[in-house]
């Protein structure tokens, strides 16, 4: 028996209503207006008086409307076919919709039930077996996805019958399974998980261990983030979120990425599914589209919608990782998500933390970066999840409740600055006040020093040190003038310049600049390191400038050379002299 | 919208505030109107019976047993071609002394596009300002304000942006106009001759600032009605969304809402968002694209209001006093259109960027040869020549007083280059400096 209700309150798209039997926390129902089910979840109990929000806009609905308790709380379809799919933020495929505007109601699978996939057995007969254990794979794209035991299964099963190989949908039967009860359950390639609940169907979640690519210099260089980590990239508007975070998406080390578009423009989802089809994955040689889901729950689309997306999109990547896959959760922005939570708290009337978000924001943040991780499976192989999300604060104020909470979750910052956005110093991030927490883990210094160079994050140390040595020179010489410091400090200036426009900037929209590979960025700040260890020993700061200038301008050219070709070389051997003369 | 004879008819309210009123009724449906003593209303809570409603014009005068009728529908709007060349009120009523539009009822604030219908906007619109097509070219389909302080005169640059585009209808939404920025938009559509492609929706300071929350809405329904079912470009002006995100404020204050910054309800990023994503290139050949005003209060942007549109719209074009020049200009630093890239150098010369670019770094070179003459450190020959370069700049391309083509505009700042520049000073593509360098 179904728990039904009716409508006793409205106010915009939080409904109240009276329930004739038990609910639960976060259970989905149906509202219906009209006719028309609206899809709604429940987020607060009090007497016999339930509070849901409305996925959909409320209008027209009336006191007295019926509804319908689902028993189950939002999830998500898994299977193979979640690849180069475009997603609203409830799994609504929004490719498969007809008319132009959305409807309110219209529901569709995300999933294509016709489709044959090409399956291959993994698991015998009399295997024993459990949640997420793979029982044979289907290529999706170039990519071997692993058909499992689904994730909610209790306990041990026993593997009665499996399917030969060959093409099958994915509601067809591939495996029976019996349980320590004796029954016999039926396994088909779909399942179905509720999207707010963590998937822990694997053995450990260790301290990650390597890094992950991105080909952004002042990323993998400087503030590397780890396989399986979290970062996130506060900034004003206008200063580069969306060009970096795209730039990531393109080149990021990873087999599958999901983009979850949480109320943002729709237009930068337009770019992202009209140019990913015909781009092609650095690492693979495939289209970038294949190995990437768009959740797109853009700001005009209902606002409790927006706050199921990430969760959505993070289901997905966990799926992905329990086949020992490497998954990149990109969500932009964690902002537009915390909105809609206080949009919740405020129409409950609930007393407000500060900003007027709720109180417990800080605890939904970090609850949502620790699914990341990297993880060992059952089977000994491993997948990760590394969560990279945007924040937009208000006003450009980093010491706003957003960004604060989610410096407490995050182990990479990569804060935008306004300042060097106006100065057009792209990618914006800034190189003194970010950080990456992975340069302290053992696991990732050893990974550096085996993968990388010996030394490579003292190396890095130095680096940002002559940055941060520049920035007070700068300071001197605009209190004191030019002429009235040493040559010294214009030379430490000019050396965290040179740093900054060679190795910090990088052209996101020239084809070569754009992905740097960590073995160009080794040669980088190896020539960077050997040019600032050179005492120079200038006139006067008007020669040290025009120096430096040349430098800069002939390292720069060479970073848009292809590397160690005939140009890159002809660069390397100019400096290699200009350096002979000036230096000591 | 007169009461039906079967309606029944409340007479008795149990609270008012100088935006809502409440009162005990069944069978209400959320967002429909009401009549409460002969104003309209809009349903915007119920609680158990209680029912609040939105008074748009003010609570004045409205006594507890004013008679209330529910008319069982959300704001509507009837949509035809009779449209064209009409000024009507927030609620579309004809204010020109015409006649009454015959056409298609349709539900004001409608659903979305859905963002996989959408094509990226990819069309070049001119509006003769160097300000904007060299350096901050606008598409159609895109979304972008004006921030500009009150003294500025935004809406006559608008007014100009609208007529010299090549669009087929432009709709005006006026919130909270003066009366003379009425009659100045009225004049200059009819002197252009262009009255038969404009529909103007108009909330003057005059009227009830609550009334502007229909106005965005109005306006870009029938938009969407010329965009979608005529296959039309669109261009909507909105002013002043300041003044309609402070009439948000005051109703969700009175509905006894938590505020969050600068006294804003916590939805504004919702609310706003909802009006400009109404932007769009449809697969079919129709946009709609939005041009804003959102007035600053002395240039800060960090404000909640311009702070959560900077957020949403596809850049913003800032309009600030230059005392070299002596002229409004669009400043080149703080202003950015984020769809320029889809149309400098595919839908305009190869050298689009790299002129605008170098243009704009030269002048940004000026500006720290001013920082230093106002520190008393000596200015070198670079520096003077930059100084005087961008006074020039300014003048003849940032000033909102410039129309001229976009080829013109990039021989002007070749011509600038030349006169003021060595070739190497400009750090343009020698390529293109073969080809388009002025001078020696």
């Amino acid at each position: 028996m179904k728990t039904t209700g009716k409508v006793t309150g409205i106010v915009s798209n939080l409904v109240t209503v009276q329930v004739d039997g038990p609910v639960a926390e976060n259970e989905l129902c149906y509202i219906t207006l009209d006719g028309t089910p609206l899809l709604a979840e429940v987020i607060k109990v009090a007497g016999n008086k339930a509070s849901v929000q409305v996925f959909e806009s409320t209008r027209g609905l009336k006191n007295g409307d019926s509804v319908e308790f689902e028993g189950r709380m939002l999830e998500v379809s898994l299977g193979p076919g979640l690849l180069s799919s475009v997603y609203d933020g409830l799994q609504n495929n929004l490719a498969t919709m007809d008319s132009v505007f959305l409807r309110r109601g219209e529901y569709t699978d995300p999933l294509d039930h016709s489709k044959d996939w090409e399956f291959t057995p993994l698991a015998k007969v009399g295997d024993k077996v459990e949640a997420a254990d793979w029982l044979g794979e289907v290529k999706e794209g170039w990519l071997p996805h692993k058909i499992m035991v689904p994730f909610s299964f209790k306990g041990e099963y026993t593997v009665k019958s499996i399917v030969a190989a060959g093409p099958h949908k994915i509601d067809d039967t591939i495996a029976v399974l019996t349980g320590a009860d004796g029954e016999d359950v039926n396994v088909t390639m779909v399942q179905r998980w509720p999207v707010k609940v963590a998937v822990k169907a694997y053995k450990e979640k260790p301290r990650p261990q390597k890094i992950m690519e991105t080909g952004v210099r002042v990323i993998d260089t400087f503030n590397p983030i780890a396989e399986g980590g979290t970062g996130f990239i506060p900034g004003p508007f206008g200063c580069g979120k969306t060009v970096l975070q795209h730039a990531i998406a393109k080149q990021g080390e990873a087999d599958v990425i999901v983009m979850a578009a949480c109320g943002e423009r729709a237009n930068e989802v337009v770019e992202i599914f009209t140019e990913f089809p015909e781009l092609v994955d650095p690492h693979t040689g495939r289209f970038l589209m294949e190995r990437t889901t768009i959740i797109c729950n853009t700001s005009n689309m209902p606002v409790a919608a927006r706050e199921a997306s990430v969760y959505t999109a993070m289901t997905i990547c966990e799926y992905y990782r329990a086949m020992g896959l490497k998954c990149l959760l990109l969500a932009d922005s964690t902002s537009r998500w915390a909105q809609a939570l206080r949009e919740m708290s405020n129409r409950m009337e609930e007393l407000p933390g500060a900003d007027a978000f709720p109180v417990d924001l800080s605890a939904i943040i970090s609850n949502f970066y620790a699914r990341a991780g990297m993880v060992v499976l059952n089977n000994g192989q491993t997948g990760a999840v590394t969560v990279i999300g945007t924040v937009s604060p208000a006003g450009g104020n980093l010491k706003e409740p957003v960004t604060e909470s989610t410096k407490k979750a995050a182990r990479c910052f990569y804060g935008l600055e306004q300042n060097r956005a106006d100065q057009k110093r792209y990618p914006a991030v800034n190189p003194i006040d970010s950080y990456s927490k992975y340069l302290e883990y053992p696991e990732i210094i050893k990974y550096l020093d085996e993968h990388v160079e010996k030394g490579w994050v003292a190396k890095v140390q130095k680096a940002k040190n002559l940055i941060r040595k520049g920035r007070e020179a700068y300071e001197q010489i605009n209190i004191l003038g030019d002429d009235g410091v040493p040559v010294s400090y214009h030379v430490n200036f000019w050396k965290s310049e040179l740093l900054d426009f060679v190795f910090l900037q990088q052209d996101a929209f020239d084809s070569v600049d754009a992905l740097c590979p960590i073995e160009r960025q080794r040669y980088m700040l190896d020539l960077l390191d050997e040019l600032c260890g050179i005492s120079f020993d200038f006139e006067d700061f008007e020669k040290c400038r025009e120096f430096f200038k040349e430098l800069i301008n002939d390292l720069r050219q060479m970073n848009y050379t292809e590397f160690h070709s005939k140009e890159f070389e002809a660069y390397s051997q100019k400096i290699a002299k200009m350096t002979e003369e000036y230096g000591s | 919208m007169a009461a039906k004879a079967y309606q029944r008819i409340y007479t008795r309210l149990e609270a008012i505030t100088k935006a809502t009123v409440s009162l005990k009724a069944t069978g209400v449906s959320n967002d429909e109107l009401a009549v409460v003593n002969g104003k309209l209303a809009q349903v915007v809570k119920t609680k158990g019976d209680l029912v609040t409603l939105q008074v748009f014009s003010g609570t004045e005068g409205i006594p507890t047993d004013s008679e209330v009728v529910f008319l069982g529908v959300p704001p509507t709007i009837k949509v035809s071609d009779q449209l064209s060349g009409r000024f009507f009120d927030a609620y579309g009523k004809p204010i020109d002394g015409g006649p009454e539009i015959e056409g298609k009822e349709v539900q004001i604030g409608g659903p979305s596009v859905n963002p996989y219908k959408r094509r990226q906007p990819s069309e070049l619109i001119p509006t003769g300002i160097a300000g904007i097509d060299l350096n901050n070219t606008i598409v159609s389909g895109q979304k972008i304000p004006f921030f500009a302080d009150p003294d500025q005169p935004y809406n006559q640059v608008m007014a100009d942006v609208a007529l010299r585009a090549d669009v087929d209808k432009i709709i005006l939404g006026g919130m909270g106009l003066s009366n003379d920025d009425y009659l100045f938009f009225r004049n200059a559509f009819e002197s252009a001759g262009a009255l038969d492609k404009i529909i103007c929706f108009v909330n003057t300071t005059e009227n009830p600032p609550v009334e502007r929350l229909l106005v965005p809405d109005m306006a870009l329904t029938a938009a969407e009605y010329f965009a979608v079912e005529k296959n039309e470009k669109v261009l909507v002006l909105l002013t002043d969304m300041t003044l309609y995100a402070d009439a948000l404020s005051i109703v969700s204050n009175r509905m006894d809402q938590i505020p969050s910054k600068d006294s804003m309800p916590g939805s504004l990023y919702s609310d706003l968002a909802k009006i400009y994503e109404k932007a769009v290139q449809l697969p079919t050949e129709g946009s709609i694209t939005i041009i804003a005003v959102t007035t600053l209060n002395d240039g800060d942007i960090t404000h909640a209001i311009p702070d959560n549109t900077g957020y949403i719209t596809e850049g913003q074009l800032f309009l600030r006093a230059d005392s070299d020049s002596g002229k409004v200009i669009i400043d080149p630093f703080r202003s950015l259109s984020r769809l320029k890239q889809r149309v400098q150098n595919i839908k305009t010369r190869e050298d689009h960027s790299q002129v605008m670019n170098a243009g704009v770094r030269l002048y940004a070179d000026a500006q720290n040869a001013k920082t230093k003459l106002e520190n008393g450190f000596d200015l070198s020959d670079y520096d003077h020549r930059c100084l005087d370069y961008a006074k020039e700049y300014a003048t003849r391309l940032l000033s909102i007083d410039v129309n001229i083509s976009i080829d013109e505009m990039l021989d002007t700042a070749w011509e600038l280059f030349g006169k003021y520049f060595s070739k190497a000073e400009t750090g343009i593509k020698q390529s293109l400096i073969d080809k388009y360098w002025k001078g020696n």
